[in-house]
């Protein structure tokens, strides 16, 4: 984790100078993928990597935005891929280049079509759910055997919250997908840009405010993992990650992931090379690499999530394919929704929600 | 020549000056009074020479620090930063006068060691020593396990993500930075001074009191602000160690450049903020100037 800090500040230090000719600088997100990848890459291509990470859609955007932030990958999620797309943040790929194109899914490529028009600016590296990540053991003892630990009610009924405070619980600090979560657990259209739909959600959020412990989008790992919380909610392979840390530390904590029975969104996240990036030439290279079936395999039984490469299924381990939780089943698939970015002038509202939600003011 | 020379030697440090602190400020001014736009960077009007520097200057407006006015979010921030800041300022002084004070008292030779030891801590980075914390102060952390293992609770605290984390985040951070002045204070104090107090009849504590500490008043001024004026702007210790309910403005202004993407919003929050800070900053310079005259 502290490798993790020092390599998100390190970011803002060389953001600002030039890359060289023979070097690649990708930024993703954090614990996303095998870093033995990294340096076979290096091995195979003899280009040199430099691999930063994130943990907030809206912390990349505002590098995109501010432009000259010096990577030649980044990795947005669908909806602000989008946005950025339109803000001109990225440039078209050579398709010329990306021979392994021919190994992607067209499933997938079907579903971020609607994000990426052609999918002209964009490869699917990953994709997943939003789910609730809860630490079995502690939950059942607080809230008995029939703890909902499939169920929104788990997290947005402050009867249940109220009990589980005292162990703790942490919220992703991501407001493009808390309210579309909140909003399926009220019974109202998960993608809905209507201000005065997505106000609804500000009773239910400000019930179970004063029972969470963070909004962080990257801690939870390590801490269901600890034991420090006993409930998240956050991204289905993250939590999944936590449940083999706390199986290799033996600590005897059990942790499960559920995409919410009352549905779940799933996002797709993109790799894109941007506008003003140093070496177009060694991102495609990268991107190709990264598309290889073997490769993507590696990375998907190394994080736990699916990714959007039909010849890598072949790779992937029985614990990754087989698992519903990664690789939903045609019932699961039905549950899930995807979203739609917020025009201009919805998002300040709802940005403010989101502040009153996290600060309580 | 000899007025050339002068001139030239008041010049560098107002260029200086200008080109560190006016010419950001002003681009900060400058984006506080523009809209929200998605587009890169995220703000409108951009300047460009082809319209004009009139046309460009109309197009800015007041209406982001209107927003601010309009919200009570902010203003609760300010002052919750400044309650944070002074609260743990004091803790800083209560705990940094007493070790000060003990150093200037140590025998010579030990003093550099002293010495060494306040300042070793900054050989390892900051990012690095708050993390370290959140080892510390977690539930599952150190500081529970040993209380637990000695009996003196029986249920973990939630210290983490709290507002306590943060004030012992700040006073650890921060504490050299008072023990330092306070210290150099201490140091120059002449020890017959206190030795005629008490020969005139003071106890050691009204020598104390009003011998030391107003020979000291200097260092302590010194100190407090060093630690008060970065303390209110302090964003890594609160989203560290803060939890869901500390609200500090850093914090917010973070909130608004990186999560909501508003700069325009975020800009004029840190044009307030800076105006907040002039306050103390100029009264911190008016002390050591007076300090500098005898």
């Amino acid at each position: 984790m502290t490798f993790k800090w020092l390599t998100a500040s390190a970011t803002i230090a060389l953001a600002g100078s030039a890359g060289f000719a023979d070097e690649v600088r990708v930024y993703n997100w954090s614990d996303y993928i095998d870093e033995e990848l990294l340096s076979k890459f290096e091995a195979e291509t003899g280009i040199d990597l430099v691999y930063d990470v994130f943990d907030s859609n809206e912390v990349l955007e505002t590098k995109m935005l501010a432009g000259g932030s010096g990577y030649d990958v980044v990795v947005p999620s669908g909806t602000f891929l989008q946005r950025q797309i339109t803000a001109g943040a990225f440039q078209k790929l050579d398709k010329s280049k990306l021979p392994n194109l021919a190994n992607m899914w067209d499933v997938v490529e079907a579903r971020t079509n609607q994000y990426d028009p052609g999918n002209e600016y964009s490869i699917n590296y990953m994709w997943g759910t939003t789910g609730i990540g809860v630490n079995v053991g502690k939950v059942q003892e607080i809230l008995g055997p029939d703890a909902p630990i499939d169920s929104l009610e788990l997290v947005l009924d402050p009867a249940n919250m109220e009990k589980l405070a005292a162990c703790g619980v942490h919220f992703l600090d991501a407001p493009t997908e808390i309210f579309p979560l909140t909003l399926k657990y009220l019974g109202e259209d998960p993608d809905s840009h209507d201000p005065d739909v997505i106000a609804k959600t500000e009773p239910v959020l400000m019930a179970v405010r004063p029972y969470i412990q963070k909004f962080h989008s990257s801690e939870y790992i390590n801490a269901l993992a600890n034991g420090d919380i006993c409930v998240a909610i956050g991204w289905s392979g993250d939590i999944l990650q936590a449940r083999d840390r706390a199986a290799e530390a033996d600590n005897g904590i059990e942790i499960a992931y559920h995409a919410p029975k009352e549905g779940a969104l799933m996002w797709f996240d993109q790799m894109a090379i941007p506008e003003d990036a140093p070496n177009p030439e060694a991102a495609h290279v990268f991107l190709n690499f990264i598309m290889d079936a073997q490769n993507m395999a590696q990375a998907s039984n190394y994080v736990y999530y699916a990714n959007g490469n039909a010849a890598s299924k072949e790779f992937l381990v029985e614990d990754v394919i087989g698992d519903p939780a990664i690789y939903p089943d045609e019932a699961t698939l039905e549950n899930l929704y995807t979203t739609t970015p917020y025009p201009a002038r919805t998002q300040r509202s709802v940005t403010r929600l989101w502040t009153k939600v996290k600060s309580g003011v | 020549m000899k007025d050339f020379r002068r001139t030239l030697l008041i010049l560098v440090p107002y260029l200086w000056l200008l080109a560190l602190f006016l010419v950001p400020f002003l681009i900060v001014v400058k984006i506080s009074l523009s809209d929200i736009a998605l587009a890169r960077p995220p703000y409108l009007p951009q300047f460009s020479w082809a319209d004009g520097i009139w046309s460009f200057l109309s197009q800015l407006d007041l209406e982001n620090f209107a927003f601010l006015a309009s919200d009570d979010l902010y203003w609760k921030a300010y002052l919750s930063s400044l309650r944070i800041a002074l609260v743990s300022t004091l803790l800083t002084l209560l705990i940094g006068y007493p070790i000060a004070y003990g150093m200037a008292r140590a025998p010579e030779e030990w003093r550099a060691t002293l010495m060494m030891l306040v300042i070793l801590p900054f050989w390892t980075s900051f990012l690095i020593r708050v993390y370290a914390w959140m080892g510390i102060l977690s539930q599952e952390g150190f500081l529970n396990q040993f209380l637990l293992w000695t009996g003196l609770i029986s249920t973990p605290l939630t210290i983490l993500n709290t507002n306590t984390a943060v004030y012992i985040g700040i006073v650890y951070t921060y504490l050299p930075f008072m023990i330092l002045p306070i210290y150099a204070a201490l140091d120059r104090l002449d020890g017959s001074l206190i030795e005629a107090a008490e020969d005139l009849g003071c106890s050691r504590l009204s020598a104390f009191w009003l011998v030391t500490i107003p020979l000291s008043r200097n260092g302590i001024i010194a100190g407090s602000f060093l630690v008060f004026i970065p303390a209110l702007g302090e964003f890594v210790i609160p989203s560290l160690l803060g939890g869901s309910g500390t609200l500090m403005i850093g914090k917010v202004l973070w909130e608004e450049f990186f999560s909501n993407r508003d700069w325009p919003v975020a800009s004029a929050v840190a044009v307030v903020l800076l105006l907040i800070l002039i306050v103390p900053i100029v009264l911190f310079q008016r002390n050591q100037q007076k300090q500098g005259d005898p």
